[in-house]
């Protein structure tokens, strides 16, 4: 039986320690530290995100309730923000139903912030200050390309007036396993950013790909100059994505169209829909003040600091060793 | 299984944007003729899973078209023919026991064992003196496989070959 750590004992040391240059670096910028509940009434209803779930039976409710456990910590975090928090961050645990690869487990680490009155390019700039301090590399550069300019270069695509077909064949063109799939429009452009696109990122550089299309704005409000694109950036370091951050979406109107959008997609494609989480609605529509935020994975940070390239081996134990 | 064939998956990468659509990016080989694929999944999708399993079967004898095995334990015989042989054709000799897989209760792939013990059957007299090779000559062994073999090496004698270069080990030690 194989009961030991997938991450060395130095590895972990690594991580305590990186756990406290984040928790400093906060401190020094006058960010609160909060902590919200992992088991959640509610989540998120994206339907490319899917929940585990567990149950509570128990005073205040005798018959029974499902508890989603947080696939991050977004939702309550705002409801804080419009308590009046100001700014914020959370370090702890996220959870999501079906990721497991050598960048994924279905339990992770999540660092997410929130700045009142920032804008995507204030909120970017302090993202990259906090992984040069982090990594402990200064002189790391940054840069920054928008979605369709990224398409435009590395596939020649016009993200916006290509059609499906145009996405298949440039697919296609690169990888034939892909001839089988039948996939919606965004589903085609995250493939062609995930296997094509992301492996040639962050390289020498801290790459922020800005203005994703309105189709991926998930919480993100649209881009008043243009809003066929979305005020929602990545980072992306050595070919990994590390953070997404948005421009936070304020209209609780909008965002309950959103959810209501994302469970008719989810029944559409035979997933479960999802309670909405009317608390946070309420928080919305009581007054969500213009803020930025951003969520970035701690695990991929340790492991680009620590150039170990599978996750099982930053973390004590692992899905198959949990 | 892929198109009416089974298939071993020997890797798959889950990629998943944060936000988006996840994938599995597939490595197959193709179970009957070993070729490789590479093949691109949404994840979660479903495919139908190949009744395959690798066996432990002896080698009895072949016929001229198919070669014959049999399980020891339950004495059930299965029959693989030249495809599903390949190169163990090379190795096998009655009583060797091989893994061989089946696919729906046929062998569709036989490997011979690691090594084998055969003995010679020609190869020409080496020269007087030489005791550990370094050229080598060719020699037939009695599955008709032709092997380089040191030139000290007669007509006759048991050598160990390993199967998967294909290369001469050592004389065999009487067993």
């Amino acid at each position: 039986m194989d009961w030991r750590p997938g991450a060395s004992l130095d590895t972990l040391r690594a991580r305590a320690g990186l756990l406290q240059r984040l928790r400093a670096f906060f401190a020094r910028a006058g960010v609160l530290e909060v902590e919200t509940p992992l088991a959640c009434r509610a989540g998120g209803t994206d339907p490319a995100l899917e929940p585990l779930v567990t149950r509570y039976t128990g005073p205040g409710f005798a018959s029974g309730t499902p508890l989603y456990l947080q696939s991050s910590p977004e939702f309550a975090m705002k409801r804080l923000l419009a308590a009046g928090a100001g700014p914020i961050y959370q370090l702890g645990r996220a959870f999501r139903d079906g990721e497991r690869g050598r960048r994924h487990n279905p339990e992770f680490t999540l660092l997410e912030w929130y700045r009142p009155g920032f804008h995507a390019a204030a909120l970017m700039s302090e993202v990259a200050e906090l992984v040069r301090c982090a990594l402990e590399a200064p002189a790391l550069a940054a840069e920054e390309i928008s979605y369709a300019e990224l398409f435009r270069r590395h596939l020649g695509l016009d993200v916006f007036t290509a059609s499906v077909s145009d996405l298949r064949a440039a697919a296609l063109a690169h990888d034939a396993g892909v001839a089988d799939l039948e996939l919606e429009r965004d589903a085609w452009l995250d493939l062609l950013m995930t296997t094509h696109i992301e492996p040639r990122l962050g390289r020498g550089a801290m790459s922020f790909v800005t203005d994703y299309p309105a189709g991926q704005a998930a919480l993100a409000r649209l881009n008043a100059r243009d809003p066929r694109t979305a005020a929602r950036f990545e980072l992306f370091l050595d070919g990994v994505e590390l953070a997404n951050g948005f421009e936070e979406l304020t209209d609780a109107r909008e965002q309950a169209g959103r959810f209501r959008r994302d469970n008719r997609t989810r029944a559409a494609r035979g997933q479960p829909e999802l309670p909405v989480d009317e608390r946070f609605l309420a928080a919305l529509a009581a007054g969500l003040p213009p803020c930025a935020g951003v969520a970035l994975g701690v695990d991929r940070l340790l492991m680009r600091k620590l150039g170990i390239d599978d996750l099982d081996r930053v973390m004590a134990f692992s899905l198959e060793r949990a | 299984m892929l198109d009416g064939d089974p298939y071993a998956i020997i890797e798959n990468e889950f990629v998943k944007p944060g936000k988006g659509q996840a994938f599995n990016r597939v490595k197959v080989r193709n179970l009957k003729s070993g070729r490789v694929l590479e093949k691109t999944f949404r994840s979660g999708e479903n495919v139908e899973a190949a009744d395959v399993v690798d066996v432990e079967l002896q080698y009895l004898y072949n016929d001229g078209e198919f070669w014959h095995f049999m399980d020891a334990g339950t004495f059930e015989q299965y029959q693989a023919d030249a495809a599903a042989m390949g190169e163990a054709t090379k190795w096998v000799k009655d009583q060797d026991m091989c893994n061989v897989t089946l696919w729906n209760g046929q062998p569709i792939a036989v490997e011979a064992p690691n090594f084998v013990v055969l003995e010679i059957t020609e190869t020409d007299p080496g020269l007087k003196g030489d005791t550990s090779g370094g050229g080598g000559k060719p020699a037939t062994l009695e599955t008709g496989a032709v092997v380089r073999v040191p030139l000290f090496i007669q007509t006759g004698e048991k050598i160990k070959v390993d199967t998967r270069s294909g290369e001469y080990v050592s004389r065999a030690k009487d067993e």
